[in-house]
């Protein structure tokens, strides 16, 4: 347990670790403890930034989504209209076409009833003669008793 | 065992591996306490510093690699230990040391890593690298360095070193002198003022001389008391050592990184107060 050289060697080892932990061991790793906090710190700030973002975004969603619907409710209703105005006019033209088809039907029987009261008078006027003819046994001169013959025909 | 063999045992276990000049002129290994004794200043502790060195190039053979591979990203197991130690020293450092030098921190680092692996070398069991080295032609190895008050100055004198630099680099030679030789007594008469000069001078040179002297013999100690009591627990029979030097290695290991603390935290004390300008 002498004092010797010892001592000297001791300090000049303990100069040449202190230099080299000074040089080489501490700055990188306290480097990267600083830029591995820096890099936390922006993380959690993006990470609030995102939650916000995220926020925003539901608003927005939520928004849109009451408009699509209000939008929805509104062609719906629309379309409820229309298809009713649709359906009256339908049945407007219904009716018009069914009025029509009936005066058509009407003016046809009534031209039917016409030709047939036309046809009745002639064969009428035919019989009337032929039983004329047959009753008075005979000959009337067809053109002097026409006229009356007519006369009748028309009062059918 | 008996009385002689014991003494013979403990004084065995104190003695260093000495490599220095033989009164006959040749180099060579002391065969014995007084041989080594003998061969004056200029001889070496062989064994403290071997085991100095090789722990030192340990921490920073160990550090350095962690600190090569250091990553911004996830740290994997090792870098996150040498992060615990470094953020350690960094936050005791900043809390204590005022100045702004980038070398003190790192000081401090390899100052605990350094002392807390030599003062480690005292949880071997006594017996152990002795008689391994024994094995090897090799008769006295003390392993435990800081046990070596060679070793504990040599670390507390470059200490004191730094803060006469960083004192003069700081204060200026001026400054230094005049803390030094106009405090802690003062006097508004110049000639009271230059009586009182001697006083303080005696009290401030001293005051600055046993820094180095307290911080390395308080470790060394400190370290010889705790190696001394397992030498003397290693005298005991074999069967009933266990229930001593368990719980003395368990008290141990707060000893030692408490003196591995407190040389580290005084050093940076002390290196604020060289960095201190308004006194």
């Amino acid at each position: 347990m002498n004092i010797n050289a010892t001592i000297l060697g001791q300090a000049i080892s303990f100069a040449i670790f202190v230099w080299f932990c000074v040089k080489f061991v501490w700055p990188p790793v306290i480097t990267a403890m600083r830029e591995r906090q820096d890099k936390i710190a922006g993380g959690l700030q993006d990470a609030e930034k995102a939650e916000k973002d995220v926020l925003i975004a539901q608003d927005k969603a939520e928004e849109t989504l009451r408009e699509a619907k209000q939008q929805a409710a509104e062609l719906i209703e629309q379309a409820n209209k229309r298809s009713s105005q649709l359906i009256e006019e339908a049945k407007g033209q219904a009716r018009e076409e069914g009025e029509r088809l009936k005066t058509a039907a009407k003016s046809e029987i009534e031209q039917e009833v016409n030709r047939a009261k036309e046809g009745l008078r002639t064969q009428v006027s035919v019989l009337a003669i032929a039983g004329a003819e047959k009753i008075l046994q005979a000959s009337i001169d067809e053109n002097a008793h026409s006229k009356m013959l007519e006369q009748l025909a028309a009062e059918l | 065992m008996a009385a002689g063999s014991s003494t013979d045992y403990i004084k065995h276990h104190l003695t260093n591996l000495v490599y220095g000049q033989h009164p006959d002129g040749t180099w060579g290994l002391a065969h014995s306490a007084q041989e080594a004794a003998e061969m004056g200043f200029w001889s070496f502790n062989v064994d403290s510093l071997g085991w100095s060195i090789a722990l030192g190039a340990l921490f920073l053979g160990l550090f350095s690699l962690a600190a090569k591979k250091a990553t911004t990203g996830v740290p994997g197991g090792f870098q996150n230990f040498v992060e615990i130690c470094v953020e350690f020293i960094d936050e005791t450092v900043s809390d204590t040391f005022h100045g702004k030098n980038p070398m003190v921190a790192p000081l401090a680092l390899t100052i605990f890593c350094w002392v807390f692996l030599m003062n480690f070398m005292d949880l071997i069991p006594v017996d152990f690298l002795p008689e391994l080295f024994k094995l090897f032609g090799i008769h006295y190895m003390k392993v435990v360095p800081s046990t070596d008050p060679n070793v504990t100055l040599g670390m507390s004198f470059s200490v004191f070193f730094l803060i006469i630099f960083y004192s003069i680099k700081v204060k200026g030679i001026g400054g230094f002198s005049g803390e030094l030789a106009l405090h802690p007594f003062s006097a508004e008469y110049p000639v009271a003022q230059a009586l009182l000069i001697p006083f303080n001078l005696f009290l401030e040179i001293l005051n600055l001389v046993t820094k180095p002297i307290s911080l390395g013999l308080r470790l060394f100690g400190n370290m010889y008391a705790g190696e001394m009591i397992f030498i003397l627990i290693a005298l005991l029979p074999f069967w009933i050592q266990w229930s001593l030097s368990v719980p003395w290695a368990i008290f141990h290991i707060l000893v030692i990184s408490l003196q591995a603390f407190i040389f580290m935290v005084l050093t940076v004390v002390y290196l604020d107060m060289a960095h201190e300008t308004d006194h």
